[in-house]
């Protein structure tokens, strides 16, 4: 869910985009990491663990924790917590150690 | 290779603080930030700051962080985003700082390198605590001040340290409800006027308790709390379960060292600071001639001690560049040493202090 109203920070003016999240196309701010946009959408679950299948989504926010990592324009373990969104980027939720697409 | 005066990893509020203190002293100065926007943790923090006018009292994180980002560019600071540095190498010109830039290794020397990596939030272990829904403090006061989104609805804070606090307040700014504010000692650890806001907007803190659990399928559905004795053992029967789909983490920070580490720098051990430092000097010299640390990594402390941490560490080395007479240099350290020291005062800041000192004596001592 987006913050709209705040009682200090200013409206926020960033552009929208699209991308894609498993398909599905969803909206996104210019220049916000696609972990928010995901978010923004509801989408919490990023990735699926490699021998259990557990689900994983943010943690730490910065970089360091890769359980955010997710299959970005077919190339695995991307940071999608510190990785920009691009108009018409293709993000996949990522099943164990996922794998490179032809495309990537 | 490219060589410069000074280079500084870490674009933060003290790694901004020190390229300004170089480069007013007529330095050529680097500075290095993994990130694709300067200004560490800054922009993130929309609270107004405590202190005197001088430590610039009742303004806000980011304003702060706009007026640093502008005097650098004024002077004239070169900036390089996007740009994670990963080693350290002795040379004979000054220190090697090898970085990836655009997928490509790099490196530069600087005859001087000031360290301003900042801190990393600690993780908790409990049963559910990998669900989606669970996170740092920090991570979600990123989400709801930096990107705009709420990470979550109904929220279960944990530690009331400042972070802890000031982060529940910024979530219900944001349009969130924080359920409960978790505090496992028998005493709140921040400041009171911020735990003051929490309790006057109904969020109840519950000192002497942990999360039992969190229990959800695919993510955070409910939350069993726990109250603990004073051995910090669970008391049995006392368990209370929410439902919250989100659970923030505030149990401190942890100084990011790998670097210092690399550089061979010598440790101490201050459990108050974040655990293990790099020994440094009253210049924040550390053991390894020409590298400096400031900020975090040097202890972990506020934004505004960092910002002095790293003025000292600027002044420091443009003074060891032969910028400035011996003499100079020392006013203007002297300057920054009775803001830093005010700004260690109080309950909470007189034990940084005191743990700052227990520092500096090691580093006096040798080991
Ligand atoms: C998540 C979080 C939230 C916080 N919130 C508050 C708050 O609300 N109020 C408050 O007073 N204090 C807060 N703090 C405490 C913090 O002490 C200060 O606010 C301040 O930001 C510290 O400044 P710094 O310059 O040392 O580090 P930072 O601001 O963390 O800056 C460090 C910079 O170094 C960069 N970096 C790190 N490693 C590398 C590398 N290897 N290569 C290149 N660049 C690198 C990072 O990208 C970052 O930009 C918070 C800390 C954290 C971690
Ligand atoms: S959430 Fe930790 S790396 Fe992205």
């Amino acid at each position: 869910m987006r913050v709209v109203k705040h009682p200090i920070l200013p409206e926020d003016t960033k552009p929208e985009m699209t991308i894609f999240f498993d398909g599905k196309e969803i909206p996104a701010k210019a220049g916000e990491p696609i972990a928010s946009a995901l978010l923004a959408s509801g989408v919490r679950i990023f990735r699926e663990t490699a021998k259990k299948g557990y689900p994983r989504g943010i943690f730490c926010g910065i970089g360091r924790c890769t359980d955010c990592v997710m299959t970005v324009d077919g190339q695995p373990n991307v940071r999608t917590c510190v990785t920009p969104v691009r108009q018409g980027m293709k993000v996949e939720t990522q099943k164990g150690l996922g794998r490179w697409s032809e495309e990537a | 290779m490219r060589k410069v005066q000074a280079v500084i990893v870490g674009g933060g509020p003290a790694g901004l603080a020190a390229s300004i203190e170089i480069a007013k002293a007529g330095g050529k100065v680097v500075v290095i930030d993994e990130n694709g926007k300067p200004g560490g943790q800054l922009f993130k923090q929309i609270h107004k700051f405590f202190g005197s006018r001088e430590h610039r009292a009742g303004v806000r994180g980011y304003d702060i962080g706009t007026q640093l980002l502008k005097e650098t560019e004024e002077l004239g600071v070169e900036v390089i985003l996007d740009a994670p540095v990963y080693g350290l190498f002795r040379d004979p010109a000054g220190i090697m700082v090898s970085y990836m830039k655009d997928g490509r290794e790099q490196a530069i020397i600087g005859e001087k390198v000031i360290l301003a990596t900042g801190a990393a939030e600690n993780a908790l272990v409990f049963p559910g605590s990998t669900l989606p829904g669970v996170m740092g403090a920090g991570c979600a006061q990123t989400m709801i001040n930096v990107n705009r989104v709420l990470p979550g609805q109904k929220v279960i804070m944990v530690g009331s340290g400042n972070v802890g606090l000031i982060v529940s307040y910024q979530l219900m700014q944001a349009g969130a409800e924080v359920l409960a504010l978790v505090e496992a000692a028998p005493s709140i650890g921040g400041y009171g006027v911020h735990a003051g806001k929490i309790r006057r907007a109904g969020t109840p803190i519950y000192v002497g308790h942990t999360i039992k659990r969190v229990l959800g399928k695919t993510q955070v559905e409910k939350v069993e709390l726990v109250a603990l004795d004073e051995k910090f053992q669970e008391i049995p029967g006392t368990e209370k379960m929410l439902e919250a789909d989100t659970v923030c983490i505030a149990v401190g920070l942890t100084p990011l060292t790998e670097l210092a580490w690399l550089a061979g720098c010598e440790f101490t051990f201050i459990p108050l600071l974040g655990g293990h430092i790099p020994i440094h000097n009253e210049d924040m010299e550390t053991t390894v001639p020409g590298l400096y640390v400031a900020g975090d990594i040097a202890g972990a402390e506020e934004a505004s001690t960092a910002m002095e941490e790293g003025r000292l560490s600027g002044i420091a080395a443009a003074e060891a560049l032969k910028l400035y007479t011996a003499e100079d240099a020392k006013t203007l350290k002297a300057e920054v040493w009775d803001r830093m020291n005010a700004l260690r005062t109080g309950p909470f800041g007189q034990k940084r202090y005191d743990a700052k000192e227990q520092l500096l004596a090691t580093a006096k001592g040798g080991k």
